[in-house]
């Protein structure tokens, strides 16, 4: 019975699905490639000592402990600033203004013009404001503010997004119910927006910790260990960035770094998704 | 056909002549001149109305005529809805709802809602009702688990569910999870209950359940339903009131005991209605 109504693949059909798997195919392809790539070149050079002891000869040899240490040094600093901003931020837009009211749609113009912001914007605003203005010079501080920035408008919207799609009931019967607003809030709301939250966070870190041209200018080139915040650090993106492009011979600790970033994308991801997961199972039962 | 039974100490519902005087005709809540709008779109207008202690007030009409938007006002739950004007006056037991001075917080434990679609949270059984009995007061963990339990019996669920109270509400049935709604209204002891069409997304089993159970809370609650089941309300309610839409905006075209809107309505659009020629 479903067959008949199943259209039979005509010639237009079968182009547009060759085109359709194509296209899929396509990039997967460039996605293996490029792993494949830097596994390729990249592996053999990982090792306990290249993780955790400093380079030498300006990268061609050694590790890149320091480089680690500040690369998350900065995602500290940017987490720590945004997620807290960021989630209030996403509170009052989606809990406290309506879609037609003008602080409402002016916050939100703003936040989707500054997240099409190139990268290299908010690296001289960072290395304006916070290295000269601020006084904190090139520094992890510096460069994990500036990175904050960067992430926020992302953080924010999807937080939002997922605010907003808390079913209405949950609010209406815990008003009815004589809830506070700041109770429905935080044990209701809050829990069931985490994978918004989530979603921002992912897509927030993976563009902090691959950043390169906010970083040059705002937390530097400096590959010492870092002792303070106020320290200058090289962040893993700018050392694969040098390496690459300034040293030569530098290519092959260019790969293992490479190889060692995405790593850390993928670890951050799924250790996000995990705490998310089990907090969630605790916060909120679902079926 | 004898209903379903939800708890055994369940009285069924008489026929209209028969009704048992559940309640004294006290006015527990009494409605003056009271209107409604949504920024400029009038929902109602101008009603008049006194709800008894105790009794079972059916609000009937057709689609858009104002009835949930009545009901939504009497806890102030209009409050979150942006652009929303509510005028006129609402006296609960002595109490003026609508003055901007009065606690909506305790307004709502006072007066509790159940909505047309089940809407537990996205918790356990036990932290649905755990988690209002808290926000209210209640601590201690022996009082707490008696509090539920007795909930769950009002509500005839506790059998059901007694094994279970820390798997998801949400895993519940239709019929099972609207119960638990009511049971997590009765747990904070109100004195009115607003059900808003509370049957209405449930099969007919689970339907006549929540039905019986309404007619047990007779004389412990005042209750106010708002139904497009005609059938319903002739079988349950004590008193009724006719919604209609004239000039664009929601109107009271009539009240009284359930006996003279079913049985001797004055009013003609009455009479077309309940006779099912209108509506």
């Amino acid at each position: 019975m479903l067959n008949t109504l199943e259209p039979h693949p005509g010639g237009w059909e079968r182009l547009a699905t060759t085109f359709v798997w194509s296209a899929a195919a396509l990039v997967t392809a460039t996605f293996c490639w490029l792993l494949g790539d830097i596994i390729w070149h990249g592996l053999s050079h990982i090792s306990w000592a290249f993780l955790t002891t400093p380079p030498r000869n300006a990268g061609r040899e050694g590790g890149i402990g320091p480089i680690l240490v500040s690369t998350l040094l900065i995602l500290g600093v940017c987490l720590g600033v945004a997620v807290p901003l960021g989630v209030g931020t996403a509170v009052l837009l989606a809990e406290f203004t309506t879609d037609t009211s003008l602080f409402g749609r002016l916050t939100r113009r703003s936040l989707d013009v500054l997240s099409g912001v190139p990268s290299i914007v908010f690296g001289l605003f960072g290395n304006a404001f916070f290295c000269k203005t601020l006084g904190l010079g090139f520094s992890i501080l510096s460069g994990g503010l500036t990175l904050a920035c960067m992430v926020l408008p992302i953080l924010i919207r999807s937080t939002e997004e997922g605010f907003r799609t808390v079913p209405t009931g949950y609010r209406l019967s815990a008003a009815a119910l004589g809830l506070s607003r700041t109770t429905t809030l935080l044990y209701l709301l809050l829990p069931a927006a985490v994978p918004g939250l989530l979603v921002g966070l992912v897509l927030g870190v993976g563009r902090a910790i691959a950043e390169t041209a906010a970083l040059i200018f705002t937390s530097g080139y400096v590959d010492r260990m870092p002792q303070s915040l106020l320290d200058s650090g090289r962040a893993l993106s700018v050392h694969i960035f040098d390496l690459s492009m300034n040293v030569s011979g530098g290519d092959s600790h260019a790969y293992a770094s490479a190889l060692v970033l995405i790593f850390a994308l993928l670890a951050i991801n799924g250790a996000t998704s995990w705490l998310t997961k089990h907090w969630l199972s605790r916060r909120i039962v679902t079926v | 056909m004898k209903p379903f039974s939800a708890t055994p100490d369940t009285q069924p519902w008489a026929p209209l002549e028969q009704r048992p005087a559940c309640c004294v005709p006290k006015p527990f809540i009494e409605v003056e001149q009271l209107s409604l709008h949504y920024g400029q779109k009038p929902a109602f207008h101008g009603v008049t109305l006194a709800i008894n202690q105790g009794c079972i007030t059916a609000i009937v009409g057709p689609s858009g005529c104002g009835k949930t938007s009545f009901l939504t006002s009497l806890n102030r739950l209009t409050d979150l809805i942006a652009g929303c004007r509510v005028e006129g006056r609402i006296h609960l037991d002595g109490l003026d709802v609508l003055a901007p001075q009065t606690d909506v917080i305790h307004l709502r434990r006072r007066v509790g809602m159940i909505f047309q679609k089940p809407n537990p949270f996205p918790l356990s059984i036990r932290k649905n009702l755990e988690f209002p009995l808290r926000e209210h007061g209640l601590r201690d963990r022996e009082r707490l688990a008696g509090a539920i339990e007795t909930g769950l019996r009002d509500v005839g669920l506790w059998d059901e569910v007694k094994d279970r109270l820390d798997s998801p509400a949400l895993a519940l049935s239709g019929g099972q999870q609207q119960r638990l709604c009511m049971a997590r209204a009765l747990v904070l002891a109100p004195e009115v209950l607003l059900m808003d069409e509370p049957c209405s997304a449930l099969d007919p089993l689970s339907s006549g359940i929540v039905e019986d159970l309404i007619v047990s809370l007779r004389s412990r609650y005042t209750v106010l339903i708002v139904t497009h089941n005609l059938a319903q309300a002739r079988r349950i309610a004590d008193y009724a009131a006719l919604f209609w839409t004239q000039n664009g905006t929601g109107r009271l075209i009539e009240a009284g005991t359930a006996k003279h809107i079913f049985g001797t309505p004055h009013e003609p659009l009455t009479v077309a209605y309940v006779s099912g020629m209108r509506g």
